[in-house]
Protein backbone atom coordinates (compact mmCIF):
# COMPACT_ATOMS: atom_id res chain seq x y z
CA UNK A 1 0.00 0.00 0.00
CA UNK A 2 1.44 3.34 -1.01
CA UNK A 3 -0.05 6.38 0.61
CA UNK A 4 0.26 9.97 -0.34
CA UNK A 5 1.14 11.65 2.89
CA UNK A 6 0.90 15.33 3.43
CA UNK A 7 2.01 16.54 6.81
CA UNK A 8 -0.50 19.28 7.27
CA UNK A 9 -3.33 21.02 5.52
CA UNK A 10 -5.45 17.90 5.36
CA UNK A 11 -8.66 19.79 5.91
CA UNK A 12 -10.95 19.70 2.89
CA UNK A 13 -14.53 19.58 1.74
CA UNK A 14 -17.25 16.98 1.42
CA UNK A 15 -16.98 17.40 -2.35
CA UNK A 16 -13.28 16.46 -2.25
CA UNK A 17 -14.14 13.50 -0.08
CA UNK A 18 -16.87 12.28 -2.42
CA UNK A 19 -14.53 12.56 -5.43
CA UNK A 20 -12.70 9.58 -3.92
CA UNK A 21 -15.76 7.32 -3.67
CA UNK A 22 -17.12 5.66 -6.80
CA UNK A 23 -19.39 2.86 -7.96
CA UNK A 24 -17.81 -0.47 -6.95
CA UNK A 25 -15.44 1.10 -4.43
CA UNK A 26 -14.43 -1.00 -1.45
CA UNK A 27 -15.61 1.24 1.38
CA UNK A 28 -14.84 0.59 5.04
CA UNK A 29 -16.74 2.46 7.73
CA UNK A 30 -16.28 2.98 11.44
CA UNK A 31 -19.16 2.60 13.86
CA UNK A 32 -21.14 0.14 15.89
CA UNK A 33 -24.96 0.04 15.71
CA UNK A 34 -24.90 3.43 14.01
CA UNK A 35 -22.89 5.04 16.82
CA UNK A 36 -19.68 6.33 15.25
CA UNK A 37 -20.88 5.96 11.66
CA UNK A 38 -19.88 9.21 9.89
CA UNK A 39 -23.22 10.88 9.11
CA UNK A 40 -22.15 13.63 6.71
CA UNK A 41 -20.08 11.30 4.52
CA UNK A 42 -22.83 8.66 4.42
CA UNK A 43 -25.43 11.26 3.44
CA UNK A 44 -23.06 12.58 0.77
CA UNK A 45 -22.45 9.11 -0.65
CA UNK A 46 -26.19 8.51 -0.66
CA UNK A 47 -26.94 11.78 -2.48
CA UNK A 48 -24.14 11.23 -5.00
CA UNK A 49 -25.90 8.01 -6.01
CA UNK A 50 -22.88 5.75 -5.57
CA UNK A 51 -23.80 2.09 -6.04
CA UNK A 52 -22.43 -1.46 -6.15
CA UNK A 53 -20.24 -0.75 -3.15
CA UNK A 54 -18.44 -3.40 -1.19
CA UNK A 55 -19.01 -2.32 2.40
CA UNK A 56 -16.84 -3.49 5.28
CA UNK A 57 -17.83 -2.68 8.85
CA UNK A 58 -19.12 -4.05 12.12
CA UNK A 59 -22.82 -4.18 11.26
CA UNK A 60 -25.54 -3.00 8.88
CA UNK A 61 -26.82 -0.23 11.17
CA UNK A 62 -30.58 0.27 11.27
CA UNK A 63 -32.66 0.86 8.10
CA UNK A 64 -32.55 4.66 8.43
CA UNK A 65 -29.57 4.98 10.78
CA UNK A 66 -25.94 5.31 9.79
CA UNK A 67 -24.55 2.96 7.17
CA UNK A 68 -27.96 1.24 7.20
CA UNK A 69 -29.27 3.85 4.79
CA UNK A 70 -26.81 2.78 2.05
CA UNK A 71 -27.70 -0.87 2.69
CA UNK A 72 -31.48 -0.46 2.72
CA UNK A 73 -31.36 1.72 -0.43
CA UNK A 74 -29.52 -1.07 -2.29
CA UNK A 75 -26.20 0.70 -2.75
CA UNK A 76 -24.09 -2.30 -1.73
CA UNK A 77 -23.43 -5.45 -3.73
CA UNK A 78 -21.45 -6.98 -0.89
CA UNK A 79 -21.23 -6.53 2.85
CA UNK A 80 -18.56 -7.93 5.15
CA UNK A 81 -19.84 -7.58 8.73
CA UNK A 82 -20.39 -9.43 11.97
CA UNK A 83 -24.06 -8.67 12.46
CA UNK A 84 -27.05 -7.51 10.39
CA UNK A 85 -29.87 -8.21 12.85
CA UNK A 86 -30.72 -4.56 13.47
CA UNK A 87 -31.35 -3.91 9.77
CA UNK A 88 -34.09 -6.19 8.36
CA UNK A 89 -33.44 -4.79 4.87
CA UNK A 90 -29.98 -6.38 4.96
CA UNK A 91 -31.50 -9.76 5.74
CA UNK A 92 -33.99 -9.42 2.88
CA UNK A 93 -31.33 -8.39 0.35
CA UNK A 94 -29.20 -11.31 1.49
CA UNK A 95 -32.13 -13.74 1.13
CA UNK A 96 -32.96 -12.55 -2.39
CA UNK A 97 -29.29 -12.67 -3.40
CA UNK A 98 -29.19 -8.95 -4.21
CA UNK A 99 -26.43 -8.44 -1.67
CA UNK A 100 -23.72 -10.92 -0.79
CA UNK A 101 -23.05 -11.03 2.96
CA UNK A 102 -19.89 -12.44 4.50
CA UNK A 103 -19.97 -12.87 8.27
CA UNK A 104 -16.94 -12.67 10.50
CA UNK A 105 -17.02 -13.04 14.29
CA UNK A 106 -17.06 -9.51 15.69
CA UNK A 107 -13.65 -9.43 17.35
CA UNK A 108 -12.05 -11.30 14.47
CA UNK A 109 -13.51 -8.77 12.06
CA UNK A 110 -12.03 -5.97 14.17
CA UNK A 111 -8.68 -7.75 14.23
CA UNK A 112 -8.75 -8.40 10.45
CA UNK A 113 -9.37 -4.68 9.88
CA UNK A 114 -6.57 -3.84 12.29
CA UNK A 115 -4.28 -6.31 10.50
CA UNK A 116 -5.12 -4.65 7.20
CA UNK A 117 -4.10 -1.32 8.64
CA UNK A 118 -0.87 -2.33 10.36
CA UNK A 119 0.79 -4.52 7.76
CA UNK A 120 0.01 -7.95 9.20
CA UNK A 121 -0.77 -10.59 6.60
CA UNK A 122 -2.84 -13.00 8.69
CA UNK A 123 -4.16 -13.85 12.12
CA UNK A 124 -4.31 -17.27 13.75
CA UNK A 125 -7.33 -17.91 15.97
CA UNK A 126 -9.37 -20.74 17.44
CA UNK A 127 -12.56 -18.65 17.20
CA UNK A 128 -14.88 -20.19 14.62
CA UNK A 129 -13.30 -23.65 14.60
CA UNK A 130 -16.03 -26.28 14.30
CA UNK A 131 -18.54 -23.71 13.03
CA UNK A 132 -19.65 -22.44 9.62
CA UNK A 133 -17.00 -19.74 9.94
CA UNK A 134 -14.22 -22.21 9.16
CA UNK A 135 -15.62 -23.09 5.72
CA UNK A 136 -13.12 -22.35 2.96
CA UNK A 137 -10.43 -21.16 5.36
CA UNK A 138 -6.93 -22.53 5.68
CA UNK A 139 -6.09 -24.29 8.94
CA UNK A 140 -2.67 -23.96 10.50
CA UNK A 141 -1.22 -26.16 13.24
CA UNK A 142 1.03 -24.50 15.80
CA UNK A 143 2.38 -26.41 18.82
CA UNK A 144 0.01 -29.27 17.96
CA UNK A 145 -3.02 -26.98 18.17
CA UNK A 146 -5.21 -26.16 15.22
CA UNK A 147 -6.07 -22.60 14.25
CA UNK A 148 -7.91 -20.81 11.47
CA UNK A 149 -5.97 -18.42 9.29
CA UNK A 150 -7.96 -15.20 9.01
CA UNK A 151 -6.87 -12.74 6.36
CA UNK A 152 -6.55 -8.96 6.66
CA UNK A 153 -9.14 -6.54 5.31
CA UNK A 154 -8.28 -3.35 3.47
CA UNK A 155 -10.35 -0.77 1.64
CA UNK A 156 -10.05 1.71 -1.21
CA UNK A 157 -11.54 4.30 1.12
CA UNK A 158 -12.11 4.29 4.87
CA UNK A 159 -14.57 6.72 6.47
CA UNK A 160 -14.61 7.52 10.19
CA UNK A 161 -16.32 9.88 12.63
CA UNK A 162 -14.12 11.74 15.11
CA UNK A 163 -14.97 14.15 17.87
CA UNK A 164 -11.93 16.31 17.20
CA UNK A 165 -9.34 16.45 14.45
CA UNK A 166 -6.42 18.76 13.88
CA UNK A 167 -5.03 19.88 10.54
CA UNK A 168 -2.54 17.00 10.62
CA UNK A 169 -5.35 14.47 10.73
CA UNK A 170 -4.73 13.48 14.35
CA UNK A 171 -8.01 12.20 15.77
CA UNK A 172 -9.76 11.73 19.07
CA UNK A 173 -13.15 10.10 19.35
CA UNK A 174 -16.32 10.57 21.37
CA UNK A 175 -16.85 8.01 24.16
CA UNK A 176 -18.24 4.71 22.83
CA UNK A 177 -18.34 6.15 19.30
CA UNK A 178 -14.64 5.22 19.20
CA UNK A 179 -15.48 1.50 18.71
CA UNK A 180 -14.11 0.37 15.31
CA UNK A 181 -13.16 3.86 14.09
CA UNK A 182 -9.44 3.79 15.03
CA UNK A 183 -9.08 0.39 13.33
CA UNK A 184 -10.95 1.42 10.20
CA UNK A 185 -8.93 4.64 10.01
CA UNK A 186 -5.75 2.58 9.58
CA UNK A 187 -7.07 0.18 6.92
CA UNK A 188 -7.98 2.56 4.11
CA UNK A 189 -5.85 3.24 1.05
CA UNK A 190 -7.40 6.69 1.44
CA UNK A 191 -8.88 7.59 4.82
CA UNK A 192 -11.41 10.34 5.33
CA UNK A 193 -12.34 11.56 8.80
CA UNK A 194 -15.31 13.77 9.46
CA UNK A 195 -14.91 15.62 12.72
CA UNK A 196 -17.31 17.49 14.97
CA UNK A 197 -14.54 20.00 15.62
CA UNK A 198 -11.37 20.80 13.67
CA UNK A 199 -8.58 22.52 15.59
CA UNK A 200 -5.26 24.10 14.78
CA UNK A 201 -1.74 22.73 15.23
CA UNK A 202 -0.79 21.86 18.80
CA UNK A 203 -4.31 22.13 20.14
CA UNK A 204 -4.75 18.40 20.66
CA UNK A 205 -2.83 16.95 23.60
CA UNK A 206 -0.45 14.36 22.07
CA UNK A 207 -1.14 12.11 25.09
CA UNK A 208 -4.81 11.97 24.11
CA UNK A 209 -4.58 11.38 20.36
CA UNK A 210 -6.03 7.98 19.47
CA UNK A 211 -5.36 7.92 15.72
CA UNK A 212 -2.07 9.49 14.60
CA UNK A 213 -2.62 11.74 11.60
CA UNK A 214 -0.31 9.67 9.43
CA UNK A 215 -3.22 7.31 8.79
CA UNK A 216 -5.62 10.08 7.76
CA UNK A 217 -5.62 11.69 4.31
CA UNK A 218 -8.53 14.10 4.49
CA UNK A 219 -10.47 15.78 7.28
CA UNK A 220 -13.86 17.35 6.70
CA UNK A 221 -16.26 19.07 9.08
CA UNK A 222 -19.18 16.97 10.31
CA UNK A 223 -22.71 18.29 10.16
CA UNK A 224 -23.65 15.91 12.96
CA UNK A 225 -26.06 13.04 13.21
CA UNK A 226 -29.00 13.50 10.83
CA UNK A 227 -31.08 10.49 11.87
CA UNK A 228 -33.38 9.61 14.74
CA UNK A 229 -31.99 6.93 17.06
CA UNK A 230 -33.95 3.74 17.77
CA UNK A 231 -34.26 4.77 21.44
CA UNK A 232 -35.56 8.30 20.72
CA UNK B 1 -43.91 -17.53 21.75
CA UNK B 2 -42.65 -14.36 23.35
CA UNK B 3 -42.88 -14.28 27.10
CA UNK B 4 -44.26 -11.31 29.02
CA UNK B 5 -42.34 -8.64 30.87
CA UNK B 6 -42.85 -10.32 34.26
CA UNK B 7 -41.46 -13.62 33.03
CA UNK B 8 -38.54 -11.93 31.28
CA UNK B 9 -37.74 -10.20 34.54
CA UNK B 10 -38.08 -13.44 36.50
CA UNK B 11 -35.45 -15.01 34.22
CA UNK B 12 -33.24 -11.91 34.52
CA UNK B 13 -33.62 -11.86 38.33
CA UNK B 14 -32.50 -15.48 38.55
CA UNK B 15 -29.53 -14.84 36.26
CA UNK B 16 -28.53 -11.86 38.40
CA UNK B 17 -28.08 -14.25 41.37
CA UNK B 18 -25.07 -15.75 39.58
CA UNK B 19 -23.23 -12.43 39.57
CA UNK B 20 -20.91 -11.87 42.54
CA UNK B 21 -19.07 -8.84 43.85
CA UNK B 22 -16.04 -7.83 41.78
CA UNK B 23 -16.95 -9.71 38.63
CA UNK B 24 -16.47 -8.59 35.03
CA UNK B 25 -19.64 -9.39 33.12
CA UNK B 26 -20.90 -9.10 29.55
CA UNK B 27 -24.65 -9.06 28.89
CA UNK B 28 -26.13 -9.88 25.49
CA UNK B 29 -29.10 -8.21 23.83
CA UNK B 30 -32.70 -9.04 24.84
CA UNK B 31 -33.45 -10.73 28.17
CA UNK B 32 -29.73 -10.64 29.17
CA UNK B 33 -29.78 -6.85 29.04
CA UNK B 34 -32.40 -6.84 31.83
CA UNK B 35 -30.08 -8.62 34.26
CA UNK B 36 -28.29 -5.45 35.38
CA UNK B 37 -31.58 -4.10 36.78
CA UNK B 38 -31.65 -6.93 39.34
CA UNK B 39 -28.22 -6.67 40.93
CA UNK B 40 -28.21 -5.55 44.58
CA UNK B 41 -26.55 -2.19 45.27
CA UNK B 42 -23.78 -3.70 47.41
CA UNK B 43 -22.59 -5.89 44.53
CA UNK B 44 -20.06 -4.01 42.39
CA UNK B 45 -19.74 -5.29 38.87
CA UNK B 46 -17.81 -4.00 35.85
CA UNK B 47 -20.09 -4.46 32.85
CA UNK B 48 -18.23 -4.93 29.57
CA UNK B 49 -19.51 -3.97 26.13
CA UNK B 50 -18.15 -5.28 22.83
CA UNK B 51 -18.09 -1.84 21.23
CA UNK B 52 -15.51 -0.70 23.77
CA UNK B 53 -16.62 0.08 27.32
CA UNK B 54 -15.67 -1.45 30.64
CA UNK B 55 -17.76 -0.12 33.50
CA UNK B 56 -21.24 0.55 32.16
CA UNK B 57 -23.79 1.86 34.64
CA UNK B 58 -27.55 2.15 34.60
CA UNK B 59 -29.63 3.44 31.72
CA UNK B 60 -29.81 7.25 31.82
CA UNK B 61 -33.05 8.98 32.68
CA UNK B 62 -35.11 10.06 29.74
CA UNK B 63 -33.80 13.35 28.43
CA UNK B 64 -30.29 12.70 29.77
CA UNK B 65 -29.14 10.26 27.09
CA UNK B 66 -25.79 10.80 25.37
CA UNK B 67 -26.03 9.52 21.80
CA UNK B 68 -22.29 8.80 21.78
CA UNK B 69 -22.42 6.66 24.93
CA UNK B 70 -24.24 3.46 24.07
CA UNK B 71 -24.02 -0.27 24.73
CA UNK B 72 -23.40 -2.89 22.04
CA UNK B 73 -27.12 -2.89 21.23
CA UNK B 74 -27.03 0.81 20.44
CA UNK B 75 -28.92 1.95 23.55
CA UNK B 76 -27.75 4.76 25.83
CA UNK B 77 -25.93 3.85 29.04
CA UNK B 78 -24.00 5.65 31.78
CA UNK B 79 -20.63 4.92 33.37
CA UNK B 80 -19.55 3.89 36.85
CA UNK B 81 -16.37 5.21 38.52
CA UNK B 82 -13.34 3.42 37.10
CA UNK B 83 -14.88 2.98 33.67
CA UNK B 84 -12.84 3.15 30.47
CA UNK B 85 -13.31 3.44 26.71
CA UNK B 86 -11.27 1.55 24.12
CA UNK B 87 -11.58 0.35 20.54
CA UNK B 88 -13.44 -2.83 19.56
CA UNK B 89 -10.23 -4.82 18.98
CA UNK B 90 -9.25 -4.19 22.61
CA UNK B 91 -12.80 -5.04 23.72
CA UNK B 92 -12.38 -8.47 22.17
CA UNK B 93 -8.84 -8.78 23.45
CA UNK B 94 -10.40 -8.62 26.92
CA UNK B 95 -12.84 -11.38 25.96
CA UNK B 96 -10.37 -13.73 24.23
CA UNK B 97 -7.80 -13.38 27.00
CA UNK B 98 -10.34 -14.74 29.47
CA UNK B 99 -11.03 -11.72 31.67
CA UNK B 100 -14.81 -12.12 31.60
CA UNK B 101 -16.13 -13.94 34.65
CA UNK B 102 -19.60 -14.35 33.20
CA UNK B 103 -21.32 -13.80 29.88
CA UNK B 104 -25.09 -14.03 29.65
CA UNK B 105 -26.35 -14.79 26.16
CA UNK B 106 -29.62 -15.56 24.43
CA UNK B 107 -30.05 -18.92 22.71
CA UNK B 108 -31.95 -20.61 19.90
CA UNK B 109 -30.86 -24.13 20.92
CA UNK B 110 -28.71 -25.69 23.63
CA UNK B 111 -27.93 -29.39 23.84
CA UNK B 112 -26.79 -32.05 26.29
CA UNK B 113 -23.14 -31.43 25.49
CA UNK B 114 -23.48 -27.74 26.25
CA UNK B 115 -23.29 -26.81 22.56
CA UNK B 116 -24.94 -23.49 21.74
CA UNK B 117 -26.67 -22.31 18.57
CA UNK B 118 -27.74 -18.69 18.54
CA UNK B 119 -26.73 -16.87 15.38
CA UNK B 120 -28.47 -18.25 12.31
CA UNK B 121 -31.59 -20.07 11.16
CA UNK B 122 -30.50 -20.91 7.61
CA UNK B 123 -32.91 -19.60 5.00
CA UNK B 124 -35.04 -17.87 7.61
CA UNK B 125 -33.37 -15.58 10.07
CA UNK B 126 -29.77 -14.49 9.85
CA UNK B 127 -29.00 -11.90 12.49
CA UNK B 128 -25.29 -12.71 12.32
CA UNK B 129 -22.61 -13.77 14.71
CA UNK B 130 -21.85 -10.53 16.50
CA UNK B 131 -19.64 -11.20 19.49
CA UNK B 132 -21.32 -14.48 20.43
CA UNK B 133 -18.59 -16.86 19.24
CA UNK B 134 -15.87 -15.14 21.22
CA UNK B 135 -18.05 -14.68 24.29
CA UNK B 136 -19.30 -18.28 24.28
CA UNK B 137 -15.82 -19.74 23.73
CA UNK B 138 -13.82 -17.57 26.11
CA UNK B 139 -15.86 -16.37 29.09
CA UNK B 140 -15.17 -18.30 32.32
CA UNK B 141 -18.87 -18.98 32.78
CA UNK B 142 -21.48 -18.98 30.01
CA UNK B 143 -25.11 -18.58 31.01
CA UNK B 144 -27.83 -18.92 28.39
CA UNK B 145 -31.17 -17.28 29.14
CA UNK B 146 -34.06 -18.06 26.82
CA UNK B 147 -37.63 -19.27 26.54
CA UNK B 148 -37.89 -22.97 27.27
CA UNK B 149 -39.77 -23.67 24.03
CA UNK B 150 -39.83 -21.89 20.67
CA UNK B 151 -42.79 -20.14 19.11
CA UNK B 152 -44.00 -23.42 17.58
CA UNK B 153 -44.05 -24.96 21.05
CA UNK B 154 -41.01 -27.15 20.36
CA UNK B 155 -38.26 -27.70 22.92
CA UNK B 156 -35.10 -25.60 22.59
CA UNK B 157 -33.07 -27.81 24.93
CA UNK B 158 -32.17 -30.74 22.73
CA UNK B 159 -30.19 -33.97 22.62
CA UNK B 160 -28.19 -32.45 19.77
CA UNK B 161 -28.42 -28.94 18.31
CA UNK B 162 -29.80 -28.91 14.76
CA UNK B 163 -28.90 -25.32 13.87
CA UNK B 164 -25.35 -24.22 12.96
CA UNK B 165 -23.34 -23.90 16.16
CA UNK B 166 -22.02 -20.77 17.77
CA UNK B 167 -19.66 -22.77 19.99
CA UNK B 168 -19.23 -26.34 21.20
CA UNK B 169 -19.26 -27.42 24.85
CA UNK B 170 -19.47 -23.87 26.08
CA UNK B 171 -22.67 -23.50 28.13
CA UNK B 172 -22.47 -23.86 31.92
CA UNK B 173 -25.98 -22.88 32.99
CA UNK B 174 -29.36 -22.57 31.23
CA UNK B 175 -32.05 -20.34 32.73
CA UNK B 176 -35.50 -20.38 31.12
CA UNK B 177 -39.04 -19.38 32.02
CA UNK B 178 -39.48 -22.97 33.29
CA UNK B 179 -36.23 -24.14 34.78
CA UNK B 180 -32.61 -23.67 35.83
CA UNK B 181 -30.44 -26.38 34.32
CA UNK B 182 -26.74 -26.98 34.87
CA UNK B 183 -24.56 -28.54 32.19
CA UNK B 184 -22.37 -31.15 33.90
CA UNK B 185 -19.90 -33.79 32.69
CA UNK B 186 -22.69 -36.34 33.16
CA UNK B 187 -25.29 -34.37 31.22
CA UNK B 188 -28.00 -31.89 32.10
CA UNK B 189 -29.05 -31.47 35.71
CA UNK B 190 -32.38 -29.87 36.59
CA UNK B 191 -31.57 -27.75 39.66
CA UNK B 192 -34.56 -25.45 39.96
CA UNK B 193 -38.08 -25.24 38.64
CA UNK B 194 -39.43 -21.75 37.96
CA UNK B 195 -42.74 -20.99 39.61
CA UNK B 196 -45.50 -21.86 38.63
CA UNK B 197 -44.22 -24.84 36.60
CA UNK B 198 -43.87 -28.45 37.76
CA UNK B 199 -41.04 -30.93 37.17
CA UNK B 200 -43.41 -32.89 34.94
CA UNK B 201 -44.03 -29.85 32.74
CA UNK B 202 -40.30 -29.15 32.48
CA UNK B 203 -39.57 -32.74 31.46
CA UNK B 204 -42.40 -32.74 28.91
CA UNK B 205 -41.02 -29.61 27.28
CA UNK B 206 -37.38 -30.70 27.17
CA UNK B 207 -36.06 -33.03 24.49
CA UNK B 208 -32.69 -33.55 26.16
CA UNK B 209 -32.35 -36.04 28.98
CA UNK B 210 -32.64 -34.29 32.34
CA UNK B 211 -31.46 -35.63 35.64
CA UNK B 212 -33.37 -34.13 38.54
CA UNK B 213 -31.19 -32.74 41.34
CA UNK B 214 -31.57 -34.29 44.81
CA UNK B 215 -31.99 -30.85 46.29
CA UNK B 216 -34.34 -29.46 43.65
CA UNK B 217 -35.49 -25.94 44.46
CA UNK B 218 -38.33 -23.74 43.31
CA UNK B 219 -37.53 -20.20 42.12
CA UNK B 220 -40.37 -17.76 42.61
Amino acid sequence: MKKTIRNAGKVGTLKEALSRIHDQSILMYGGFGGVGNPPTLIQGIYEKGVKELTLIGNDAGFPEIGIGKLVSRRRAKKLIASHIGSNPAAGQLMATGEMDVEFSPQGILAERIRAGGVGIEGILTDIGLGSMVEEGKQKVTVNEKEFLLELPLKADVSIVHAKKADIYGNLIYDKSARNTNPLVAMAGEFTIAEADEIVGPGELDPECIVTPGVFVDLVIPSEGVNWKWAWE
Amino acid sequence: MGVGVDVRNQIARRAANEIKDGMIVNLGIGIPSLVSNHIPEEIHVMFHAENGILGMGESPEKGFEDEMLCNAGGFPVTLVPGASYFDSATAFGIIRSGYLDITILGGLEVDEQGDLANWIVPGKRVPGIGGAMELANKAKKVIVVMNHINKNGDPKILKKCSLPLTAKKCVNLIITDMAVIEVTEEGLLLKEVMSPYTVKEVLENTEAELQVSDDLAIFI
